[in-house]
């Protein structure tokens, strides 16, 4: 039902609209990686912009060079798992906040970079002129085929988050998140598993951020700053960290509620900043955690 | 019948400054269930958490069948056929009973399902639940629970830390039942409990610590008649 709305949901909208759920199938796509590291895995993670930074401009670099997007995809997603690896290594020495820390700074090193090193990312001026891909040789040029063409790869991204979290990776990820010293016990490899949370999380940031390109046709800095992490890991939470459908309802709360609240005019922020702290307040473990207080009730 | 654990003159603890082990040596063999009791401090746990790989001797060896497994990181250790059920509820509380047993095979690259059958015929309450969330489990079940996910590798050797913690009295002797018949079909289990008059029923052998060292050893038949019992669990002085 809720596949029928979502294909549903473009046709009475104008392109303003079409671009708000093509956005927000982009930021569920990053939203499930994130919510693997930390919800599933229990690893912190602040810089998760970083890695859609890292996708979108392996995106903008490679597709202004000719690339055809579907040897894009892989090749950004093999970059973010990648550094996502290298990124894995605090986390086996450092916890919680002091991770926190270490993948906030790794985020402003990667801002920093794509802002000063203007040979390569354009810097401040950013990557203007990319163009949509093409479905074989269907275009995708409107607002409506590229968020068919999104909303489809988002649910095949989601089947695959599904089928990890199945697995017997699924189990080892949650075991570490519940007690590393228990899973270690029963023969998880901590060290595999950590890196792999950090890692597969990147590339699901690194495949959105190739559909953020696409979406927006010019990429500058900004996105990937660390408030864009913050959002993202509000979405996690909002959502509902640790559980499947978690970053898809953050992710409707977060891009498009101000919207929504938009009538409001200059206290459409407030309220949405007031509305997220009473959220958190009444249900720490995210909306979706509504239903398990209802079960419990029943 | 041949040696199971060797531990010679083993000095370990949590810090450079802080020794809990001060040249432990001890043995346990094959096909006995050998108990370790002590005061609080004494070692116990740290004993199995050595010989399991989550601490490192600064000194001396411990040696399974004669081979040494210091630097072994506790995978290692795992598939040299040692499985650890850790003081306290064990299990992942989030996820199912059927996928807390399938954890507890992570390291299997075959025959799991055969494995999972194997502990159910052996638990058949397990079975009953295998489709509930671990945390609902009772005490008893849930400690059932860990031990077959432990049973589950077919481990040679069993460290088992205080298994009767919060069970009833008739949990508790289950439990002990239980690693008494893994005992008699062939595994080294050593097992510390404070619950220790009912832990020394099931027991082949008895290793009283003190400070770090072995006080004690004896048999448990023996050491359960003998009146001075508490006063050596306490590590207190004779009247």
């Amino acid at each position: 039902m809720a596949l029928v709305a979502l294909a549903l949901a473009p046709l009475g909208l104008k392109n303003y609209g079409i671009y708000l759920l093509t956005l927000w199938c982009v930021y569920v796509m990053a939203g499930m990686g994130l919510n693997l590291t930390v919800g599933y895995a229990g690893q912190m993670s602040i810089g998760h912009a970083a890695f859609l930074g890292i996708g979108a401009y392996t995106a903008a670099i490679l597709m202004k060079l000719g690339v055809p997007f579907g040897f894009v995809l892989p090749v950004a997603a093999l970059n973010c798992f990648l550094v996502g690896l290298a990124l894995g290594f605090p986390a086996l020495r450092v916890q919680h906040h002091y991770l926190a820390f270490a993948t906030l700074g790794f985020n402003v090193l990667v801002f920093l970079f794509i802002r000063n090193e203007e040979w390569l990312t354009g810097g401040t001026f950013g990557i203007a002129g990319i163009q949509r891909p093409k479905l074989f040789s269907f275009s995708l040029d409107s607002s409506l085929s590229f968020y068919y063409f999104v909303l489809v790869s988002t649910i095949l991204l989601a089947f695959v988050l599904w089928w990890i979290v199945r697995s017997p990776w699924g189990r080892a990820f949650a075991a570490l998140r519940d007690n590393p010293i228990r899973a270690e016990s029963l023969g998880v490899n901590i060290m595999a598993y950590t890196l792999l949370a950090f890692a597969i999380g990147a590339a699901f940031a690194g495949i959105a951020g190739c559909y953020f390109t696409a979406l927006v046709q010019f990429i500058e800095p900004g996105p990937f700053h660390v408030t864009t992490s913050l959002m993202m890991l509000l979405m996690v939470i909002v959502g509902g960290s640790g559980k499947f459908f978690g970053p898809m309802l953050g992710a409707a709360i977060v891009i498009l509620l101000p919207e929504w609240l938009r009538f409001m005019k200059d206290w459409y922020l407030v309220v949405f900043g007031l509305s997220v702290v009473c959220l958190m307040v009444w249900l720490p473990g995210g909306l979706l955690s509504l239903q398990d207080r209802f079960f419990r009730k029943a | 019948m041949s040696l199971g654990i060797e531990f010679d003159k083993v000095v370990a603890g949590y810090s450079p400054t802080l020794t809990i082990l001060n040249e432990l040596s001890f043995d346990a063999k094959e096909g006995q269930i050998t108990l370790l009791i002590g005061p609080n401090g004494a070692g116990k746990s740290t004993a199995l958490k050595t010989l399991f790989g989550l601490l490192s001797p600064r000194f001396g060896d411990v040696r399974l069948d004669g081979k040494s497994v210091v630097g072994f990181s506790p995978r290692k250790i795992l598939e040299h056929g040692v499985a650890y059920v850790p003081q306290g509820r064990n299990l992942f509380g989030s996820l199912s009973v059927l996928h807390n047993l399938e954890l507890g095979g992570i390291t299997l690259k075959k025959n799991l399902e055969e494995r999972i059958e194997e502990v159910l015929e052996r638990f058949p309450r397990i079975r009953e639940r295998l489709g509930n969330q671990a945390s609902t489990l009772s005490g008893g079940e849930q400690k059932q629970l860990e031990v077959g996910r432990a049973l589950l590798l077919r481990p040679r050797v069993l460290l088992i830390d205080e298994p009767s913690i919060g069970l009833s009295p008739i949990v508790s002797k289950e439990v002990f039942g239980m690693l008494r018949k893994l005992a008699d079909g062939g595994a080294t289990v050593l097992m510390v409990e404070q619950n220790v008059r009912s832990a020394l029923k099931y027991a082949d052998r008895a290793l009283v610590l003190e400070m770090g060292r072995l006080a004690l050893d004896r048999p448990a038949a023996e050491l359960l008649k003998d009146p001075d019992l508490n006063r050596l669990f306490l590590g207190g002085k004779k009247s």
